[in-house]
């Protein structure tokens, strides 16, 4: 295990030897993660880190994964979508086209979540979704959108409290052990990599979702997201974080208005 | 800046209340509840422990700093951490002991930040949480309680940390609340 005093350490190694950059990640879950990786691979010490981290560059790749991979699942947070469903996309109508920004997407269950209430509401064939990570391994799997079938009870229910007129079942192919997502909803959404420590706009976007991602960043880079997505929407554009994450004490803070409060739903205004 | 970390499931919510009404009254350094919650939980929790507390009671905001004269609850549904410069930071990631909050998560990362200013109480619940980041805590330094599980209602967490563990100090509610009313200056 390691402590604090030894992140300052890693977090220069990492940069010179791979150029990722996790000065501005929180440091408190940077620890942890990097503990979690440790446990793992059976490293004991910084000093077994610190080999595994130069003398193996294969493993990296591993490592990256284990820090920054997020948990998610189907609908989660109902109210969000609900809210989402009946404050923005009656806006979102009103576009020929629909650019959606899904950024820190992670395993893709929050994307097609999107994607299906997208479908619902006759937007999904005008929209196009633009999901980024920066793990390979993560869009990999959000590609193929296979997942177990072991929670989808609770999506269900999810999908149902956030207004869900149909069946979830009516999106999956499911072999009784796994699902995986209809390729009819799979067509209009591009999976690609993009680091928001490092990469810029590549998109303007009528919605962006990110959503418990900042969290794992410290303030600084959580602004210098927040400028990021500023400039990535339109006049009107909207923007959603977690339910935990706020633009209050941003730069940007005074460009947004406040469209739900408790969702963190916010819309820019100039 | 010492800091009291408390965490509880199944059976610990009346002896929060408890201990919140017994607290000397000049105290004010700064107290962390973890206690496991339904996902879907309202935050009417903190409502409730602050009828009875003089502290202002709030759920921990992500970069939040640590104050003195503050209660702060784990949300529900996320893992609470605490960075070295005393900020709170919220995680998603995936549920230890069946459990987001998890003790033993918010435990370790208090030991980390503060050594051997962390003070650990373990009370009743139904699981093992808590067993492990306690032990941190004290080889940290810290000072570290754990309910007589004599007497707590669900005994399994508070006998699970004694169990890993045979040097933390085991009381009863009464000497807890004393044992803690010794922080005020």
């Amino acid at each position: 295990m390691i402590e604090f005093n030894d992140l300052e350490d890693i977090v220069f190694l990492i940069k010179k030897q791979y150029g990722y950059d996790f000065e501005g990640y929180s440091k408190a879950s940077f620890l942890r993660r990097i503990n979690r990786f440790m446990e793992l691979s059976k490293l004991s010490s910084i000093v077994h880190l610190k080999n595994e981290l130069i003398n193996n560059p294969e493993n990296f790749n591993t490592f990256v994964n284990e820090i920054v991979v997020n948990v998610s699942e189907f609908f989660r947070d109902p109210d969000f979508f609900k809210s989402l469903l009946t404050q923005v996309f009656p806006y979102l109508e009103s576009y020929p086209k629909i650019n959606v920004w899904s950024a820190g997407c992670s395993f893709g269950e929050e994307t097609y979540s999107l994607a299906i209430l997208l479908k619902e509401a006759n937007l999904l064939n005008k929209s196009r979704i633009y999901a980024t990570d920066i793990s390979t391994k993560a869009l990999e799997k959000s590609k193929k959108g296979i997942y177990s079938i072991k929670d989808f009870k609770e999506y269900s229910n999810n999908y149902f409290s956030c207004g869900g007129k149909a069946s979830l079942n009516n999106y999956f192919v499911s072999d009784g052990q796994k699902s995986i997502i209809s390729s009819d909803l799979k067509k209009d959404i591009l999976f690609s990599r993009h680091n928001l420590v490092t990469d810029g706009v590549f998109k303007e976007c009528q919605l962006i979702l990110c959503r418990n991602v900042l969290i794992y960043f410290n303030e600084e880079l959580q602004n210098k997201v927040l400028e990021l997505f500023y400039e990535s929407l339109p006049v009107y554009g909207f923007l959603a974080l977690g339910n935990k994450e706020t633009l209050r004490f941003s730069s940007v803070h005074d460009k947004f208005k406040i469209i739900d409060s408790k969702q963190k739903i916010y819309q820019k205004i100039k | 800046m010492k800091v009291i970390i408390i965490g509880g499931s199944a059976g610990s919510f009346n002896l929060i209340i408890a201990i919140l009404k017994e607290l000397n009254k000049e105290m004010s350094i700064p107290i962390v509840i973890v206690l496991h919650r339904l996902k879907s939980a309202e935050t009417i929790l903190e409502d409730y422990l602050q009828l009875h507390s003089h502290y202002i009671v709030k759920e921990a905001e992500d970069k939040e700093f640590l104050k003195a004269g503050h209660i702060y609850t784990a949300p529900a549904n996320y893992h609470l951490l605490l960075n070295d410069n005393l900020s709170f930071s919220l995680d998603v990631s995936e549920e230890v002991n069946y459990s987001r909050p998890s003790i033993d998560v918010s435990f370790e990362s208090f030991s980390y930040a503060l050594k051997e200013n962390c003070c650990g109480i373990l009370l009743s619940g139904a699981n093992h949480d808590g067993a492990a980041g306690l032990k941190i805590i004290a080889e940290n330094g810290g000072e570290t309680i754990v309910q007589d599980y004599n007497e707590a209602e669900f005994p399994s967490m508070p006998r699970a940390a004694i169990e890993l563990y045979s040097n933390h100090s085991v009381y009863t509610m009464n000497t807890i609340i004393k044992k803690m009313n010794n922080y005020a200056t």
